[in-house]
């Protein structure tokens, strides 16, 4: 098989003279800007030096960051990740590597292999409703460019985050879909990210999300790695949902422990939309995911869920930000955690709701279970309220399983480990029923009770995997 | 002062002894402590097959506590003495061990459990216990009769079996939900805690009967209670009077009538002035 070794940076551009992480990609920039730009579109240029200058600035977070205090990088971003700048053909067909485990999802199906859409290459997604338009961002950006300059980097540019910037320099495709207005996806769309490498890699890719007014579609991207070497992922996904549209949008993460997955999504609701966001980490190296919904029009309703499971010596850091900018719109927010072995868990809900956003209501709840005492979970409601009538709340808790539950259960005959599952599966379920995709809930049902047992250790859709 | 009273229970009870045959339920000398204090001293009892033993006594007598050991909750340390049921050492086995060897014990103070259905948490009792006697797990449809059945016997609105275990169910409905759940996992030794207590006439009746239509030759229950009210629906093979961690006084359903009458006062001053 043909490795992918000779792009990995230690070769492409420095020999061990620089010592910080951060100033081997700040020189790597400086010396391929032309080749990355070569190898991207246009419209995905335009703010690369930009965001660049920024990255500069602000370089990677570190835990001293407010925004960053519960997600410690030091880890991750140390050593060496290969990058693929020259947009090298990866040896892999993920039509073949990944079956799709969640039975009849009836999905259209698409797949980014590192940071690279992969052409697409299955008869079902011929049957996209007219006017549907998904595909590589870099390509769909030269053969649509007056749709995507209007959106491309709109929420993510003016991001003071490193994170966020860095992708802005080096991202040179993603997943892009286009859904017009008044059109209805009928089946759901699945972008499976699937790292796969024969040495340690990272891969920077930008999706971009348009839903036209009244439009509706639910996006399920689920996060697989397929080697064992060490995978950084750094993902902007910028989603623009037009008035009266619906938007679903799953995330489930199933990756191995040398993974770092560091996601952020921004999403931006205009007048009566609808917003459904669940996050699901079952099983992952280092998590950090930002979320970010503003709500730029009245009467939206947005749902934010999520959802972990971590043992080891996982960590998993959900910053979420709800951002009410007008009046009359909803927001409801529930994130579960289930925490063993050493495993660190973070959650921040920030929830802004501006001067004139009247008559906004706005509740949250994060409630965790640790299972045992080495387990840590650090959780920081952060509500700033500017307008004088509105219904908001938030709670947070950090407990063990019931005691008194359990032995009702034992006391019933069914046995202590068995009624230890029940309550952890009972637990993370109000998270489950908010998935709205019927053979992905069943599914995901399974999966987590498999998770909860102990029996899924990777993911389990990967044939390499198996 | 101890040997009088069990020569006291023992006169009363020998006669049945022999007709009865084997006990079911055989409780030697138990102490046990919660947080280091002692609550039962040196408990005797037997059960056998067919029998309904009522257990009264004063505030802090030890008698959830007797509850509590019997069915193997951690918070309570037996420190002293053997429960033999069915032959086996009762205090060797986990809670869910002694549960599918068919003790049962119906919770002064049910639990709820947010997220567990009762349809599935009922299945997964009876497949464990089916498990532990070796039966193949329940078919759907025999579950299914098994649960409207039950339902029925205590007059359960199915609107219940839907919902999470217990969760926002009144208190009725959570003695009544007891009762449902024995009558599925059919004990043979139930034990009900102050399953009057907080029940309003007509629940008290229908718990009562639901009770009384599960009583077999060859099970037997334990009835906890504070008031001789509940007496009137189940009816007691023998009263027994816990004070201060001991049996101290038995007799027959007469004895109720008597504390009722009575109170504990006079029971305390014999216990006291025993030599």
């Amino acid at each position: 098989m043909e490795t992918i070794k000779n792009v990995s940076v230690s070769e492409a551009s420095f020999s061990g003279r620089l010592e910080g992480f951060e100033q081997q990609y700040i020189d790597l920039y400086k010396q391929y800007h032309e080749q990355i730009k070569q190898h991207s579109a246009p419209v995905m240029n335009v703010s690369r030096n930009a965001s660049f200058g920024l990255f500069e600035q602000l370089g990677f977070p570190t835990s001293k960051l407010e925004n960053y205090k519960y997600t410690d990088l030091k880890e991750s971003l140390s050593g060496e990740y290969g990058l693929n700048l020259n947009r090298l053909k990866i040896p892999v067909n993920p039509y073949e590597v990944f079956k799709c485990d969640v039975p009849g999802i009836h999905s259209y199906l698409y797949f980014v292999v590192n940071d690279g859409f992969y052409p697409v290459n299955d008869a079902r997604n011929e049957t996209l409703p007219e006017g549907v338009i998904i595909g590589s961002l870099s390509k769909m950006a030269e053969v649509h460019p007056e749709l995507i300059e209007n959106y491309y980097g709109k929420l993510s540019c003016t991001k003071k985050d490193g994170l966020v910037a860095f992708n802005g320099a080096f991202a040179q495709d993603g997943f892009f879909m286009y859904v017009p207005q008044n059109v209805q996806l009928d089946r759901p769309v699945q972008l499976i990210n699937i790292m796969r490498s024969d040495v340690d890699f990272m891969a920077n890719s930008h999706n971009l999300i348009i839903l036209g007014k009244g439009a509706k579609a639910q996006l399920l991207v689920c996060d697989h790695t397929v080697d064992d070497v060490r995978f950084l992922s750094n993902r902007v996904t910028e989603v623009f949902v037009g008035e009266n549209a619906t938007y679903e949008h799953y995330k489930l993460e199933n990756t191995h422990t040398r993974t770092t997955n560091l996601s952020t999504l921004l999403i931006d609701q205009q007048a009566s939309s609808n917003v459904l966001g669940n996050i699901i980490t079952l099983h992952n190296g280092v998590t950090r995911n930002t979320i970010e919904i503003d709500i730029d029009g009245e009467n939206c309703e947005t749902l934010l869920c999520g959802m972990v499971i971590a043992d080891k010596k996982q960590q998993v850091d959900n910053f979420t930000s709800i951002i009410h900018n007008q009046p009359n719109s909803n927001s409801r927010e529930l994130f579960k955690y289930v925490l063993d072995d050493l495993s660190k868990g973070g959650f921040t809900g920030k929830l802004y709701v501006a001067r004139d956003a009247q008559k906004t209501s706005a509740f949250q709840t994060n409630r965790n279970i640790l299972l045992n005492k080495s387990a840590k979970m650090r959780t920081k409601p952060q509500l700033e309220i500017y307008a004088d009538d509105v219904k908001c709340s938030h709670g947070a808790t950090i407990g063990q399983l019931d005691e008194t539950a359990k032995f009702y259960m034992q006391s019933r005959g069914i046995p202590e480990k068995e009624a230890r599952l029940l309550l952890m599966y009972a637990f993370t379920g109000d998270v489950i029923e908010n998935i709205r995709i019927d053979a992905l809930q069943d599914r995901m049902k399974l999966l987590v009770e498999k998770r909860l047992r102990g029996e899924l250790s990777k993911c389990e859709g990967c044939v390499i995997c198996q | 002062m101890n040997t009088t009273n069990n020569n006291q229970s023992q006169t009363l009870t020998s006669p049945l002894l022999e007709r009865l045959g084997e006990a079911l339920l055989t409780i030697k000398n138990l102490h046990a402590n919660i947080n280091g204090k002692e609550i039962l001293k040196g408990l005797d009892l037997t059960v056998r097959p067919g029998e309904i033993h009522a257990i009264m006594g004063p505030n802090g007598a030890g008698k959830s506590t007797l509850a509590s050991v019997l069915t193997g909750n951690p918070a309570f340390e037996v420190t002293h003495g053997s429960v033999t049921f069915q032959g086996k050492d009762l205090l060797e086995l986990a809670p869910e061990q002694r549960a599918n060897e068919g003790i049962f014990l119906s919770f002064q103070y049910p639990v709820e459990i947010p997220g567990v259905s009762m349809v599935n948490f009922m299945r997964t009792a009876i497949n464990e216990q089916r498990k532990y006697r070796g039966l193949d797990q329940i078919s759907a449809t025999d579950f299914l009769r098994l649960m409207r059945e039950k339902k029925e016997l205590v007059e359960m609105d199915n609107k219940l079996a839907n919902r999470s275990v217990n969760e926002g169910f009144s208190g009725g409905e959570k003695k009544r939900n007891e009762i449902f759940q024995m009558a599925m996992l059919d004990p043979s030794l139930s034990i009900l805690d102050e399953t009057d207590s907080g029940l309003d006439i007509d629940a008290l009746r229908i718990v009562a009967n639901g009770v009384n239509k599960l009583k077999r030759p060859n099970n037997a229950s334990i009835v906890i209670t504070h008031y001789q009210r509940l007496l009137d629906y189940i009816i007691p093979d023998f009263v027994h009077v816990l004070y201060d961690g001991k049996i101290v006084k038995s007799g027959t359903k007469d004895l109720a009538f008597e504390l009722e009458e009575r109170g504990y006062d006079w029971i305390k001053q014999e216990v006291e002035e025993a030599p």
